[in-house]
């Protein structure tokens, strides 16, 4: 008898990742180690040794170790709050924490610039209350400020999947032995739900490593982010595919290595924490 | 008497509007294996998560040794739980999961040390400790937790039908340990299931409950021998259970027919419910016993044969250890000690359960 | 009491962070009513102007019908794709599984900029960038999702059903629609909206494989927020966020209808 899925419905997908993210990225590797004449070099990978490029990867590094701090210190306590409510109602009330995310991503972040502007929302509203201005547009914290915005959804929900998934009974069983409420927190909550706090590190690590319109956007060009470095490689003047390259490569390889040291914490359940 | 241990007074829970326990009194004594046993959603666990702390009744009081705790969380109460799906810390091993407890209260190391081995010795595991939860099979797993509980020295161990998951061979197994490890203890059990083989096998007291109600409290021979009603008589053991009128004392009309039986002070011309075990039934040769009926059918169950027997108008389910070919007709006598007289239901809930 | 302080402090939480998270979109949608120009920290007076002109902003309007159109497009031809080899991984061997997952992971771990900067070098390498890249490249990066979010619920599936079916007469391709499909259903509708999601909100992949002249919302902002358009962008915030607060009612109006089914159906505790 034949069995249920041929394994021929695989094809149009492997021939997909194949042509549009296999080739792509071995092109990146081919631009990465070769010349504007094609011969071989080490150069265009080893530029993000050069201070012009490692000091904004360094940034782009310290400031996305402080987004994901500050999103996973603002969601954790609230992804323990939100699964202790009734299983039932909870799904509007989570709903109505994550549906910014929703809103264009984009229009978030020119929502941030509505307020941070020189005489925007923040400093009017100070002035009201009588406190001095403060500038912080086209400043780290403002860029930061956005950025942990925008992806705050990313961490709090898988967070709040492995919690909500954490059998009931096992918090009863620990009471049950004596134990209170910063233990279970401890010993029970905090290591079940490490998966879960492993694959939101991960998706708000990743793309705030890389960003560079929230940068524009918020930072002017006073925050000069490696995603900003890359994206002047390619779209500026002064356009160096392989440079540009060289650099991409760089990146990947510095998030990898980021991965492989979470990969540790995350029980091959990466990834499938969102919904 | 021995002393009550734990009494529930006029407990009441509901959970939305579903009424779960009205007005539930009850007591137990002190080293009794005493189970609470009912269908689903009867409030048995319920009735043992009140127990525990992890619910709340909306009204009356849990008292232990004569100590009000309804408000005492559960790890202030000196009981321990075994939780149905065991409930095991699955991120940590053996050992952690064992001595959690006992870490929590400061226990000096050699002391957990030792604990951890003789519980582990106890049900039948030694050299498990480094082992991880998800390594072990659901019997292991379940005496784990029950190792888990145990090391605490709780006065009262609070079992939610913890063989539940677990394949008949091994349920039986467990059983006999149960009651293997509640005698070397020599602690209170409260053991929660909707098995009654599992609560006949082990208990000293079985509590019977169905729809928030507790129906009868008695040992397992009062429960099987002398059910106070329909739903105890059916819910426990196969059984005939027949509409009938009590004529006088000791004399009962069935279907049109008077049995002679040994209960008395009904009154006279009352309805009442007749209950009959299929073994108390002995067939005959036709007209050799008090009615006479036609076999419908025969299946054979191991130890007996199960055959449905038509006389009157009603299919007597009767237990045999020789055959009577369907078709062919055959008598039927009970003894009058056999006949179980029983009160009509007063309240409905009782009436729906039969009906179903 | 400890439990009742314990509880406001929880709730002073939960307000707090709302706040944070809904105070810069009620300020979008207060701007787009401000009809002062230069600063909407002042206030100007009421209108509704920017509503108005919204609609007949070619450029806003376009860039809104581009995204739309990309995105359940891409989310439409990536769901196919996707269900279709989780079912085919059903009888593949542990490596090839391992292979094929491994390889899924890749835009979701790559950054956005990397797999926009891979594709883009791909394309100018053999064609013109136009709407078919876009869209090509947008399939792409959310492929991940959509198998992701399909994948395990193919592992749930009962194979006994399926045989089921085939022994009751049916045909291979009738029982995979009518028995199988059916299993995995609530993984796919997630994939999509999930998939549908981040096409709608991206950035950086767009912006690099997008042909010049044709945007989406993302990349419209990204040109224009400097512009005098503003007002006009603020106002379309209003409406995206009216239309997903239309979507979130609509959704909790069919899960709360599915709760009340399941404890009517006598789920008991």
């Amino acid at each position: 008898m034949k069995k249920l899925g041929s394994r021929l419905l695989a094809g149009p997908y492997i021939i997909w990742i194949v042509l549009f993210t296999v080739i792509p990225l071995c092109l990146i590797v081919y631009n990465a180690f070769t010349n504007s004449d094609g011969s071989f070099t080490l150069g265009n990978v080893l530029a993000v040794t050069d201070y012009v490029n490692a000091k904004p990867l360094f940034l782009s590094l310290n400031m996305s170790l402080i987004v994901t701090l500050v999103c996973f210190l603002l969601s954790f306590p609230l992804a323990l709050v939100l699964s202790r409510y009734s299983s039932n109602k909870n799904s509007i009330i989570v709903m109505i924490f994550i549906l910014p995310m929703w809103m264009n991503f984009m229009l978030r972040t020119l929502a941030w610039r509505l307020i941070l502007l020189n005489n925007g929302f923040l400093n009017k509203g100070l002035g009201i209350l009588g406190f001095n201005p403060v500038y912080l547009m086209n400043t780290k914290a403002a860029v930061i400020l956005g950025t942990a915005y925008d992806y705050f959804p990313f961490m709090l929900l898988p967070i709040y999947n492995a919690l909500v998934k954490i059998d009931k009974d096992i918090i009863n069983a620990a009471k049950d032995l004596g134990a209170t409420g910063f233990i279970i927190l401890k010993r029970i909550m905090l290591p079940l739900s490490l998966p879960g706090i492993a694959s939101g590190i991960i998706m708000v690590f990743v793309p705030s490593m890389s960003e560079f319109v929230i940068a524009d956007m918020l930072g002017g060009n006073k925050v000069y982010l490696i995603g900003n470095v890359i994206e002047q490689a390619f779209n500026s003047g002064y356009a160096d595919v392989h440079l540009g390259s060289g650099l991409s490569l760089s990146l990947m390889f510095l998030i990898i290595i980021s991965m492989v040291i979470y990969k540790f914490f995350d029980k091959g359940e990466g990834g499938h924490g969102l919904w | 008497m021995a002393n009550k241990l734990i009494e529930l007074v006029g407990i009441k829970k509901s959970f939305g509007n579903k009424t779960i326990l009205d007005e539930m009194d009850l007591f137990m004594n002190e080293n009794r294996f005493l189970t609470l046993l009912g269908p689903s959603g009867c409030g048995k666990t319920t009735t043992l998560r009140i127990i525990g702390g992890f619910e709340m009744p909306d009204c009356g009081k849990v008292l232990f040794e004569g100590r009000d705790i309804t408000n005492t969380p559960p790890n202030g109460r000196p009981f321990n739980t075994v939780f149905q799906k065991y409930a095991l810390f699955t991120h940590m091993n053996i050992e952690e999961n064992i001595s959690f407890g006992l870490k929590i209260k400061n226990k000096p190391k050699n002391y957990i040390k030792d604990k951890v081995k003789y519980a582990l010795k106890l049900v039948n595991l030694d050299g498990f400790e480094k082992r991880m939860p998800d390594s072990l099979s659901g019997g292991q797993q379940q005496r784990i937790a029950i190792a888990r509980a145990i090391v605490n020295e709780p006065r009262v161990l609070l079992l939610d039908e913890p063989l539940g998951a677990l394949d008949l061979k091994l349920r039986q197994d467990m059983q006999y340990e149960l009651i293997r490890l509640k005698n070397e203890l020599g602690i209170t059990f409260i053991y929660v299931t909707h098995d009654q083989e599992e609560a006949l096998t082990m208990s000293d007291t079985i509590v019977v409950m169905n729809k928030g109600y507790i129906q009868q409290i008695g040992t397992p021979e009062d429960i099987y021998n002398e059910p106070q009603n329909a739903f105890v008589a059916d819910f426990i053991g196969d059984s005939n259970i027949i509409n009938g009128v009590m004529l006088e004392d000791r004399l009962v009309e069935i279907l049109g027919t008077k049995f002679k039986c040994v209960d008395e002070g009904f009154g006279n011309n009352t309805p009442v419910d007749v209950v009959v075990r299929p073994e108390d039934i002995v067939l005959t040769k036709p007209g050799k016993g008090i009615i006479d009926g036609r076999v419908v059918s025969a299946i054979f169950k191991g130890v007996h044969y199960e055959m449905e027997v038509e006389a009157c108008g009603f299919e007597w389910l009767v237990h045999s250890t020789v055959l009577v070919e369907p078709g062919t007709k055959a008598g039927m006598w009970i003894d009058p000690f056999n006949i179980q007289i029983m009160n009509k239901p007063e309240s409905e809930d009782e009436e729906i359960f039969i009906e179903e | 009491m400890v439990k009742s302080t314990k509880k406001t402090i929880e709730k002073i939480y939960m307000v707090l962070i709302l706040l944070l998270l809904y105070v810069p979109i009620a300020l979008l949608i207060v701007s787009s009513f401000n009809a002062s120009e230069r600063n909407k920290a002042v206030w100007g007076g009421f209108t509704l102007k920017a509503y108005i002109e919204l609609i007949h902003d070619e450029i806003v309007m376009g860039a809104l019908y581009n995204t739309l159109l990309l995105a359940f497009g891409a989310s439409f031809i990536a769901t196919i794709l996707g269900t279709l080899v989780c079912i085919g991984m059903i009888n593949m061997k542990n490596r090839s599984k391992t292979i094929i997952m491994g390889i899924t992971q890749i835009p979701l771990l790559n950054s956005d900029i990397v797999t926009g900067i891979a594709l883009m070098l791909l394309f100018t390498k053999f064609a013109d960038l136009s709407f078919a890249t876009m869209l090509i490249a947008h399939v792409t990066f959310i492929i991940p999702y959509v198998v992701l979010s399909v994948y395990p619920k193919v592992l749930q599936v009962n194979l006994s059903t399926y045989e089921a079916a085939l022994d009751l007469g049916a045909s291979h391709l009738y029982a995979m629609w009518k028995v199988v499909v059916p299993e995995i259903m609530p993984g796919i509708l997630s994939g999509f909206l999930l998939a549908f999601t981040m096409s709608l909100d991206d950035f950086s992949v767009t912006y690099f494989t997008k042909a010049p002249g044709l945007n989406t919302m993302s990349t419209m902002i990204n040109a224009e927020y400097r512009k005098g358009i503003q007002t006009e962008i603020y106002a379309l915030s209003t409406i995206v966020f009216l239309i997903v607060l239309f979507v979130l009612f609509i959704i909790n109006r069919r899960s709360e209808k599915l709760y009340r089914q399941q404890e009517e159906s006598g789920v008991v505790l």
